[in-house]
C-alpha cells in the first residue's frame, strides 16, 4: 500500500460516531486537511514511525509501575500515534461545560462544609453527602482560598452515536493523566512534524505554568513568592512519572512526606541549608494518607499535623481536603440539579441518563428495564459490581435485582452508550476502536481548561473499556485553532 | 536568581552524591575486570581473579556463595550478580532506580541514558561474560559511564546538586585509588618475587592501566617503573585526574563553594578532615610513604575519606552517623 488516500480508505467505521470521519448525517470537515495527509502515508512508514514512537517512550522512562510479586516492570501506556481531533465548535461546549460543572462542584462543597443549604432544600438528599466515605467532618467551618475546593478536575467525557458529548465521571480528588497529554503531543510532534504543520492545534505545554499559577493562589495571602511543593507518595507510586513530570513543568520541589514537617502550625521542607517555608502544597496523596495525625494513623507516607496547619490557613492544599464526596457516582447523578441550583442554569454537559433508585420514579424504571441498563452500585470505583444488562445472564439480572430492591438508594443505572471512535493502528491494519475524552479543569482565582485533554482508546475490539488496565492506551487530541 | 530556586531538599543532595558514587563505581569495576583479563597475568600466564575479591574486601560474602575464585565466579559477581551490592549490574541499577527519584532535578538526557544503559545491562547472561565477550561489555560499561560523566557536564542545571554530585564521583573516585594501590602493594606480589620483578613490573603495569593512568604515567616516567614512582603518581600527581591529589582538592574546593555560594553553614567537619589529610599528604614524599608503609598509608587515607562521606552525609542530608558507604 504505498498510493494515496489508501491508507484510510479500508477503513470501516460501523455504525458510530467517528471522530476523524463524523457520523451518518454529519461529515467532519474539520479533519479534512489531516484526513487528505494521513493518506498521503503509506502503511509501512506509519508502523514504522508508530515503532519509533513506541521505543522513545520506553526509553525517555514515560512509563507507569506495575508490581508483581518478584518484579518491578515500567509499562508503557500504549500510544496510538493517529490522532483525535476536536473542532473548535466542540471544545467551545466542552470549554465552557467543564468549567460550569467545576464551578457548580466547588459552590457545592463550599455549601455542603459550612450551611448545606442544598442538603436542607432537600435538592441532594443529605445521608448521601454526610454519609459518604470521602466526607471529612474536619473541614467544617475551614475556610477555603476562592472557594476553589476542586483546583484540579478531569472531566470523564463520552460522545454518543450522535456526536453529543456527556459526562461520564467525575474526577475530582487527585486525578492522572495530563502528563501523557503534553508528552503525547511532544512524540507526535518529533515522529509526525508533517502531519501537524500549520494545522494550527493549540498548545499545551504551559499546563504546569498553569497550574503552578492556580496553586500560588492558594498561599496564604501575605505570602509575596510562595514556596509550592508536589507532595507525592514516591516512587513506587504507579503515577510517580506524572509527578515527575508535573514537578518539572512547576520549577518546583518534589517532596515526600518524610521531607516535610510542621511546626506551630507551620509547614517547613528539610534542605540543606536547614528549614525552609513551605506555603502551597499540589498533593498527590490521597486525604486518608494526608496527616496521620488527622487522617488515617497508620500511614507513612503523609505529615504529621499538616491538617491543622492547612484548617488555620498556614498552607494552600490543592485539591482541598474532602472533595470526593463531590466525584462520587451517586452525587454525580444530582449534578444536573446541583448546577440549576447554585447557578441557575442549565447543565451546558450532560450526565448520561441516569436513573437514582434511591428515587420512586428512577426504581421503577431501573426495574423495569434491567436488561437494557448498566447498574453501578454507588460506593464502589474500579469499575466493581457493574452489571451490564444486556451483557448479563438471567441469573446475574435476577441477583441485581434482589440487590437492588434491598438496597434502592446504593444503585444508580444508565443506559449503554455506544461511545465514539478513532481509526487506530492495530496490528498493522487501521480499525476503528471506542474512545473517551478527560479534558483536565485548572481552578485557583478563576478556571481555566488546558485545549486538549487525554483521549483514552480501548485496544481491544469492540471493548468499552479505556482504562490502562484493561487494555487501554492514549492518543494524541488536538484541538483545532478557530 | 531567586530566593527560592537556591534551595535543595537535603534527600536530594543524598540522591545525587550517591548517583555520582554509583556510577563512578560501575565504571571502575569495570575497568579493573577489563584490565585483569588482558594485563594482570603472572609469568605462566595466569590470571589471579582472587586479588579482585581481595581488592574490594568481600572475601567473606563471596565465598558464602562461590567454592572457588575461577575466572566464571569473579566474573559473575561482580558483573551479573545482583545479591552483590556492588556488582556492575547492581550499581547501575541502583544508579536507575536513585536517577528514577531524582527525576525532578537531573537533565531528561541523564535520565534517559541511564535508563537506557540499565535496561542493555539487565538483558546481560552469563553468555555476556563469557572470556571471549568480557572485554566487549566492559568497554560498553566505561563508555556509558563516561557518556554519563559527559552528559552531567553539558546538561546538568549547576547548582547545589552539580557540587553534591561532583563530591560523590571524586569520593568514589579516590576510595578505588586508593584501594588499588593497597592491594597492589599489600597483597598481589607473591612473596616468593621480589619487588622489580617482571611479575611485579606487570602487576605495576596493570594497576595503572585500571586506572586509565599507564600513557599518562608514561608521560612522567618515559622509562622504568618503580614502586615509588607509581605510588607517588597516584597520590600526588597534580594532573592526573584519578589522583588523590587531585580528588582531594576537587572535594575541597566543591564543598568550599557549597558555602560561600549557596551559604550552606554545615561541612567544617569534612573540611577539617580534608585540611588534615592533605597536611598528611603534602608531609610526605613518594620515598617516604613507600619506607612508612604503603599499606599503612593507603589505610589511613581510607578511613578518612569514610569520615568524609559520614560528615557530608550527617550534615547536609541528615542521614544518621551510623550510615556506611
Amino acid at each position: 500500500m504505498n498510493d494515496g488516500d489508501d491508507l484510510l480508505s479500508t477503513y470501516q467505521r460501523g455504525h458510530h460516531w467517528c471522530e476523524m470521519f463524523g457520523g451518518d448525517s454529519a461529515a467532519a470537515d474539520h479533519t479534512a486537511a489531516v484526513r487528505q495527509r494521513l493518506g498521503h502515508l503509506s502503511l509501512s512508514d506509519l508502523i514504522r514511525r508508530a515503532e519509533i514512537a513506541e521505543r522513545e517512550l520506553y526509553n525517555l522512562g514515560i512509563t507507569f509501575t506495575v508490581y508483581s510479586e518478584r518484579d518491578v516492570i515500567d509499562r508503557i501506556l500504549p500510544f496510538d500515534v493517529i490522532p483525535r481531533l476536536l473542532s473548535p465548535g466542540d471544545w467551545g461546549v466542552i470549554d465552557h461545560g467543564s468549567r460550569q460543572r467545576v464551578t457548580a462542584m466547588n459552590m457545592f462543597l463550599q455549601d455542603v462544609y459550612h450551611d448545606g443549604k442544598i442538603l436542607k432544600d432537600g435538592v441532594v438528599p443529605a445521608e448521601l453527602v454526610l454519609g459518604n466515605e470521602y466526607y471529612r467532618e474536619q473541614m467544617r467551618g475551614v475556610a477555603v482560598p476562592h472557594g476553589a475546593y476542586v483546583n484540579i478536575c478531569g472531566v470523564d467525557l463520552v460522545r454518543d452515536h450522535r456526536g453529543r458529548f456527556m459526562v461520564l465521571e467525575d474526577n475530582a480528588r487527585t486525578p492522572s493523566g495530563v502528563s501523557y497529554v503534553v508528552e503525547n503531543r511532544h512524540m507526535m510532534q518529533r515522529t509526525f512534524p508533517d502531519l501537524m504543520d500549520e494545522i494550527g492545534i493549540r498548545p499545551v505545554s504551559n499546563y504546569g505554568q498553569k497550574l503552578l499559577e492556580a496553586v500560588s493562589e492558594l498561599a496564604p495571602e501575605h505570602v509575596a513568592d510562595p514556596q509550592v511543593v508536589l507532595l507525592s507518595p514516591g516512587v513506587f507510586n504507579s503515577a510517580y512519572f506524572e509527578h515527575v513530570f508535573l514537578a518539572r513543568e512547576m520549577g518546583v520541589p518534589l517532596v515526600e512526606g518524610s521531607d516535610l514537617f510542621v511546626e506551630d502550625d507551620k509547614v517547613w521542607m528539610r534542605t540543606t541549608a536547614g528549614p525552609a517555608p513551605v506555603h502551597a502544597i499540589y498533593r498527590r496523596l490521597d486525604d486518608a494518607f494526608l496527616d496521620p495525625e488527622a487522617f488515617n494513623p497508620d500511614s507513612l507516607l503523609g505529615v504529621p499535623g499538616l491538617f491543622g496547619a492547612y484548617a488555620k490557613g498556614n498552607v494552600g492544599l490543592a485539591n482541598a481536603v474532602g472533595t470526593g464526596c463531590a466525584d462520587d457516582k451517586a452525587v454525580y447523578a444530582y449534578m444536573p440539579r446541583i448546577i440549576r441550583y447554585y447557578l441557575d442554569e442549565e447543565p451546558i454537559l450532560d450526565n448520561v441518563e441516569t436513573h437514582i433508585c434511591g428515587e420512586p420514579e428512577g426504581l421503577a424504571y431501573t426495574l423495569g428495564h434491567l436488561a437494557e441498563l448498566v447498574v453501578k452500585p454507588v460506593g464502589e470505583s474500579g469499575g466493581y459490581g457493574i452489571v451490564i444488562g444486556p451483557r448479563a445472564t438471567a441469573e446475574e439480572l435476577a441477583e441485581v435485582r434482589a440487590k437492588i430492591k434491598a438496597d434502592p438508594s446504593n444503585f444508580i443505572s444508565q443506559p449503554m452508550i455506544d461511545l465514539s471512535v478513532c481509526p487506530t493502528l492495530i496490528d498493522g491494519m487501521i480499525e476503528p476502536r471506542h474512545v473517551d475524552l478527560r479534558p483536565f479543569v485548572v481552578t485557583g482565582k478563576d478556571s481555566w481548561v488546558l485545549p486538549g485533554g487525554l483521549t483514552r482508546v480501548a485496544l481491544r475490539r469492540g471493548s468499552l473499556i479505556v482504562n490502562s488496565s484493561q487494555g487501554g492506551g492514549s492518543k494524541d487530541t488536538w484541538v483545532l485553532e478557530a | 536568581m531567586t530566593f527560592t530556586s537556591n534551595r535543595l531538599l537535603a534527600r536530594y543532595a543524598d540522591c545525587i552524591y550517591w548517583l555520582g558514587r554509583y556510577i563512578e563505581r560501575a565504571e571502575n569495576l569495570a575497568r579493573i575486570l577489563d584490565v585483569n583479563l588482558h594485563y594482570s597475568r603472572d609469568s605462566r600466564g595466569n590470571q589471579n581473579w582472587r586479588s579482585i575479591v581481595q581488592l574490594f574486601a568481600d572475601e567473606e560474602q563471596f565465598d558464602a556463595v562461590y567454592d572457588v575464585a575461577s575466572y566464571g565466579n569473579v566474573v559473575q559477581f561482580y558483573v551479573l550478580d545482583r545479591d552483590n551490592p556492588s556488582s556492575i549490574a547492581t550499581c547501575v541499577l541502583a544508579a536507575k532506580q536513585i536517577a528514577r527519584t531524582l527525576r525532578p532535578l537531573i537533565s531528561t538526557e541523564m535520565w534517559t541514558h541511564i535508563n537506557i544503559l540499565n535496561n542493555t545491562v539487565s538483558t546481560w547472561t552469563a553468555e555476556d561474560i563469557k572470556p571471549s565477550e568480557l572485554s566487549r561489555i566492559c568497554t560498553i560499561v566505561k563508555q556509558e559511564c563516561q557518556t554519563h560523566t559527559g552528559i552531567t557536564e553539558g546538561t546538568f542545571f549547576r547548582d547545589q546538586s552539580w557540587h553534591f554530585n561532583l563530591i560523590g564521583r571524586m569520593l568514589e573516585r579516590e576510595d578505588q585509588t586508593t584501594r588499588l594501590l593497597d592491594m597492589k602493594y599489600h597483597l598481589l606480589l607473591p612473596p616468593d618475587q621480589t619487588v622489580g620483578s617482571a611479575v611485579d613490573i606487570s602487576q605495576w603495569n596493570a594497576l595503572l592501566r585500571s586506572v586509565a593512568g599507564y600513557h599518562a604515567f608514561r608521560r612522567e616516567h618515559p622509562r622504568g617503573m618503580s614502586p615509588e614512582a607509581v605510588a607517588g603518581f597516584l597520590l600526588f600527581n597534580t594532573s592526573f585526574p584519578s589522583s588523590f591529589a587531585i580528588c582531594i582538592e576537587e572535594i575541597d574546593e566543591n564543598l568550599g563553594r557549597l558555602r560561600s555560594r549557596y551559604g550552606l553553614r554545615a561541612g567544617t567537619g569534612a573540611m577539617e578532615l580534608l585540611d588534615e589529610t592533605r597536611a598528611a599528604l603534602d608531609s610526605h614524599t613518594p620515598q617516604s610513604v613507600v619506607a612508612f608503609g604503603l599499606h599503612q598509608f593507603a589505610d589511613y587515607l581510607q578511613r578518612q575519606l569514610i569520615s568524609v562521606n559520614t560528615e557530608i552525609r550527617r550534615d547536609f542530608c541528615g542521614a544518621l552517623p551510623t550510615e556506611t558507604m
